[in-house]
């Protein structure tokens, strides 16, 4: 059971937070011709553009309704309704998501009501998608735009089924969170299809932002869910939300159309893929394929080899709630100590993290603590790169933004491959460290004294002992 | 605000600015702010180019007074280099909250810098203004007078709220700031007459230092650069140079106008992009120079060191120039590179197919000319699917242009080169050139082109088959119906699952089964209602005859 605490400084010193319309547009990027919109002022989406760009190496869709200050002053009407038109008939989009900013939300704009007036003006837009959500930048992060537009899109894009209407037994809808991969969704799909079912994504971030090279140039999303497709997941016969964030859609879903949902915290672990594995067969009715029998088997025997190398690190990360969750869960389990923890906004997982406090801060924060405890093992996303130079320990980059690596897009962490990979990865990094920066020399056993091990020795390497 | 709008409208009537000057008075005063098109517009805003601007000033903590958005997803993203100090990569920002905006952010504004001067005492620190706490009405130039007056540390005010403009107008704010709160504040241990001011040169992937030590070895001292690797000491001091480089175009013309008519400093405008520009700044540098007062004799030396250094970059693009010639580029960027880069591909014996002129002046646009000819290909703007079909075309070999558009080229399969901020190669200088010759070289005899330009082998078979299963699937009738055969076997067997006698028969020939659970193992067909028409299927097809899977093995 950890405490939640939150530091009262008046000053974030590197941040880890990434703001929340952000967020929100990255759940648009995951329908199929989208073009997310950002309600605010030019740089609210110059910065984020840059951010995406840079974490996928990819084009990306973004727009700005690029308030000025006069319009700002005046309400920012006359701007949804030009950015729309504009979007509307150059981009062709099949669905334009619209996010508020901090900009836009201290002025008060009330979006909804201008896309009620700007249907009435312009009869081409009476049925169009357009998606309002409010995401003002000075509250929650990241993790909570995405959140709240998938369910805006639950609410508003799916179709209840008709009262006798049959549903499919082999389709599933899955709502997956903020931290997975378009590589991840793969994974996920791979593994669906496996059991024989026929699962739909929403957001499906596979198809628009996993690199392919499109036949065609688009302004907008180059794949993804479609809005028809969205539409039909109320004939689906469940739904699997992926991380406590998907709750709220995964409701949404379940009072809209009836579909009934079952929630995976995690994806990253033996345990909780076991877990998923056996609720895929079930709903399946079909026996677990011999491929996943293997597959757990690597992970076990991964699990083996890996566990000299991460059973007593002090592991040291900071990341979004479900994230956070789910890699110090899994490596808890590898037998790493949580020694600090660091998230972005709330969440009901933190309290369940195997550590004694998650504070809700900055990366300042994060290195302070990873130095006064001792720390050897850093996780977070690539700004963590001068607090891991500064702490010299090995670093792991997760989660977003990661710009300074390539192949974020592909970075795999759930089922028994993905965690399989993800354990090799992580111990190689601590052995690289080991093998760099602590070779014992004649002397290192005098001038070194191995440090505190309340886990006691007996899971540590002994040629780590040694040059502890 | 009054003083801001003031300000900017001041900004707009810049003397130096030869876009300016060719306005008239109404068009002037309408401002150089192209009005955004929502929906449509792209690139920073003010506070980006505030930002930009100030951000290399190594020793300086930026504090961003905003929400998260504004410093959290941005900070640590620029490749400037710094010699030693590291404060200026860290991120500082108040990331006001719903409260902070309800009762006003001041406060917090003021106990964040002391957080600052506490923990880390840095010898300033620039508080940068955002959208949400200029609309609030925060007034951070008095919080900073305060928290300078009580915490004896110059706390510099960079008012330029995102809202107000460009990123081009935010660079000028930034200037503007400079000039207000720093510039002449702090005298330097020491001058020489060799010293000078670099203005609006940001020291990217350290490509300061390649034209560094040629200054040095003149004797020249670059008394305080503008920013890239600057200190605050310096700039503070920089009203002591006896001339000024203005390197980045038009970003910053407003401080060296201005440093110009209060302390008399002369400014040229160069770049170092290319050979001969790079000899034509030295050149300039120590003519001011002499004009003010140094030893004559630096012109000489000057002379020797760039026939030395051209000589020796001469001598490195040579066995690039034959593997380059006749190969066209594609130049997608901004005001002074749009010729200076001209200059240095041609160089290396480049053909330039077009360069855009967006961000450039009549002036830039008169050196276009004079290098490309009266025909050159001057691009106003493109957009993206323009340049998409122009290199799809193969209208051009290699475009450079910043990280924005490098996917339009990249998802072309066309070579492509970062010139703008965001690239991981320094260009500068007669080093550079070379590097720049080189990496064209290295993107344009890639293996990897005639790879990925290749069709795909197995994507005409399958497109093959998708149609024709398309045409079965809609069941044009004509097609089929003129052939029994095929309307035989798309006869469906189970209706469930709806599978056709065609699929069943391969299976059972190919398998060699014999029962009706053997077919369902090896179809889709559900053997339910279906199970008696499966039995006869399996009745009409020979046992004996040997899978067909086996005699092909064979």
């Amino acid at each position: 059971m950890a405490i939640v605490t939150t530091p009262k400084k008046a000053c974030a010193v590197n941040p880890l937070k990434v703001s929340q319309p952000i967020g929100g547009a990255f759940a648009f990027m995951g329908l199929r011709g989208a073009m997310p919109l950002l309600h605010g002022s030019q740089g609210c989406t110059s910065f984020g553009l840059t951010l995406f760009v840079r974490h996928f190496k990819e084009a990306v869709p973004l727009q700005t309704t690029a308030m000025s200050e006069v319009t700002t002053v005046l309400g920012g009407y006359e701007n949804v309704e030009q950015a729309i038109l504009n979007i509307y008939n150059r981009a062709k989009p099949e669905i334009i998501g619209i996010c508020s900013t901090g900009v836009t939300e201290t002025n008060g704009d009330d979006v909804e009501a201008y896309i009620k007036l700007i249907r009435e003006q312009h009869p081409q837009l009476a049925n169009f998608p357009l998606i309002f959500v409010s995401t003002p930048d000075f509250k929650d992060a990241f993790q909570d735009g995405w959140e709240k537009t998938v369910a805006r899109l639950v609410e508003l894009l799916t179709e209840a089924p008709p009262a006798k209407a049959e549903r499919d037994p082999a389709r599933v809808n899955v709502l997956p969170g903020c931290h997975l991969t378009p590589g991840d969704l793969d994974e996920l799909r791979t593994i669906l299809e496996d059991f024989g079912l026929k699962p739909f994504f929403l957001p499906d971030l596979a198809g628009s932002l996993d690199g392919h090279i499109p036949d065609v140039f688009a302004p907008t999303s180059i794949g993804g869910i479609g809005v028809d497709e969205v539409a039909s997941m109320g004939r689906s016969s469940w739904t699997i939300a992926i991380g406590a964030q998907m709750r709220r859609a995964a409701e949404a879903m379940q009072a809209k159309t009836g579909v009934p949902f079952r929630l995976f915290e995690r994806l990253c672990g033996l345990t909780p893929n076991d877990e998923f594995i056996t609720f895929v067969s079930e709903i399946s009715g079909r026996p677990v394929p011999a491929k996943y029998r293997r597959q757990r088997g690597q992970l076990a025997d991964a699990m083996l080899d890996a566990h000299f190398h991460i059973g007593g690190r002090k592991l040291a990360i900071g990341a979004e709630p479900d994230l956070l969750f789910d890699l110090s869960s899994m490596l808890h389990e590898m037998g790493a100590q949580v020694t600090a923890a660091v998230t972005t906004t709330q969440s009901p997982v933190l309290e369940r993290i195997e550590t004694r406090e998650v504070l809700i801060g900055d990366l300042e924060d994060l290195e302070e603590l990873a130095r006064t405890r001792g720390s050897d093992l850093l996780i977070t996303h690539s700004h963590g790169r001068q607090a891991a130079a500064r702490l010299k320990i090995p670093f792991y980059r997760a989660g977003f933004p990661m710009f300074d690596r390539i192949g974020a897009g592909h970075q795999l962490k759930v089922g028994y491959r993905g965690t399989r990979d993800l354990i090799f990865n992580i111990a190689n990094l601590v052995i690289a460290d080991r093998e760099e920066n602590h070779q014992p020399t004649p002397d290192s056993w005098r001038t070194s004294s191995p440090p505190f091990r309340p886990l006691g020795l007996s899971l540590i390497d002994p040629a780590e002992r040694s040059i502890a | 605000m009054s003083s801001l709008s003031a300000r900017i409208q001041e900004i707009f009537n810049e003397p130096g600015c030869a876009k300016n000057a060719s306005k008239s008075l109404a068009e002037r005063k309408k401002g150089c702010n192209k009005q955004l098109q929502p929906g449509g517009a792209a690139g920073g805003c003010a506070f980006d180019g505030a930002k930009i601007a100030l951000q290399p000033f190594t020793d300086v903590a930026h504090l961003v007074h905003g929400p998260i958005a504004c410093e959290g997803n941005s900070w640590d993203n620029r490749g400037a280099a710094s010699s030693d100090a590291s404060i200026w990569r860290t991120g500082f920002t108040t990331d006001m909250s719903e409260t902070d905006i309800v009762f006003g952010g001041e406060q917090r504004l003021y106990k964040a810098i002391k957080e600052i001067i506490n923990k880390y005492d840095p010898p300033a620190i620039f508080v940068y203004q955002t959208c949400v706490p200029a609309m609030i009405g925060d007034d951070i130039n008095a919080v900073c007078k305060a928290a300078s007056q009580k915490l004896r540390k110059p706390i510099i005010p960079v008012n330029s709220p995102g809202f107000v403009g460009s990123k081009n107008l935010g660079n000028k704010l930034a200037g503007e700031a400079l000039l207000e709160h720093v510039i002449g504040t702090q005298e330097p241990d020491h001058t020489t007459p060799y010293d000078v001011n670099l203005i609006g040169e940001y020291n990217l992937s350290g490509e300061l230092w390649q034209i560094k030590p040629l200054l040095e070895e003149l004797g020249i001292r670059i008394l305080s650069c503008i920013s890239g690797d600057g200190k605050y000491r310096e700039v503070a001091s920089s009203h002591r140079a006896r001339a000024a480089m203005m390197v980045c175009s038009k970003a910053m013309i407003n401080v060296a106008r201005k440093m110009e008519e209060r302390y008399g400093i002369p400014f040229f405008e160069g770049s170092f992009y290319g050979i001969q520009d790079s000899s034509r700044s030295l050149r300039e540098i120590a003519r001011l120079l002499v004009e003010r007062g140094a030893p004559s004799e630096l012109i000489g030396r000057t002379e020797t060191v760039i026939a030395r250094e051209e000589a020796r970059a001469w001598a490195a693009i040579e066995p690039y120039k034959p593997r380059l010639a006749g190969k066209r580029a594609l130049l997608i960027t901004g005001g002074v590179k749009s010729w200076s880069v001209v200059a240095a591909l041609q160089e290396a014996g480049l053909e330039l197919v077009g360069t855009s002129v967006k961000k450039s002046t009549q002036q830039d646009k008169e050196r276009i000319k004079e290098l490309m000819g009266q025909d050159a290909h001057m691009i106003e703007d493109m957009t993206p699917r323009e340049i998409y079909k122009m290199l799809t075309n193969a209208k051009a070999d290699i475009m450079l242009s910043g990280g924005k558009s490098q996917f339009v080229a990249l998802k072309a399969a066309m070579p492509w080169l970062d010139v703008n901020q965001e690239r991981c190669h320094a260009y500068m200088g007669y080093v550079g050139i070379v590097k720049l010759v080189e990496e064209i070289d290295k993107a344009l005899f890639n293996p990897i082109w005639e790879q990925l330009r290749r069709p795909v082998p197995w994507d005409k078979m399958v497109k093959g088959r998708q149609t024709e299963t398309i045409t079965q699937m809609g069941g044009q009738a004509a097609e089929i119906a003129a052939d029994p055969q095929t309307m035989r076997r798309a006869k469906k067997v189970c209706f469930c699952k709806e599978v056709d006698l065609g699929t069943l028969e391969d299976a059972i020939r190919s398998h060699g089964l014999t029962s009706v659970e053997a077919v369902r193992q090896h179809t889709d067909a559900f053997g339910g209602c279906c199970k008696r028409r499966i039995e006869d299927v399996l009745a009409t097809i020979p046992v004996s005859s040997p899978p067909a899977m086996l005699r092909a093995a064979e």
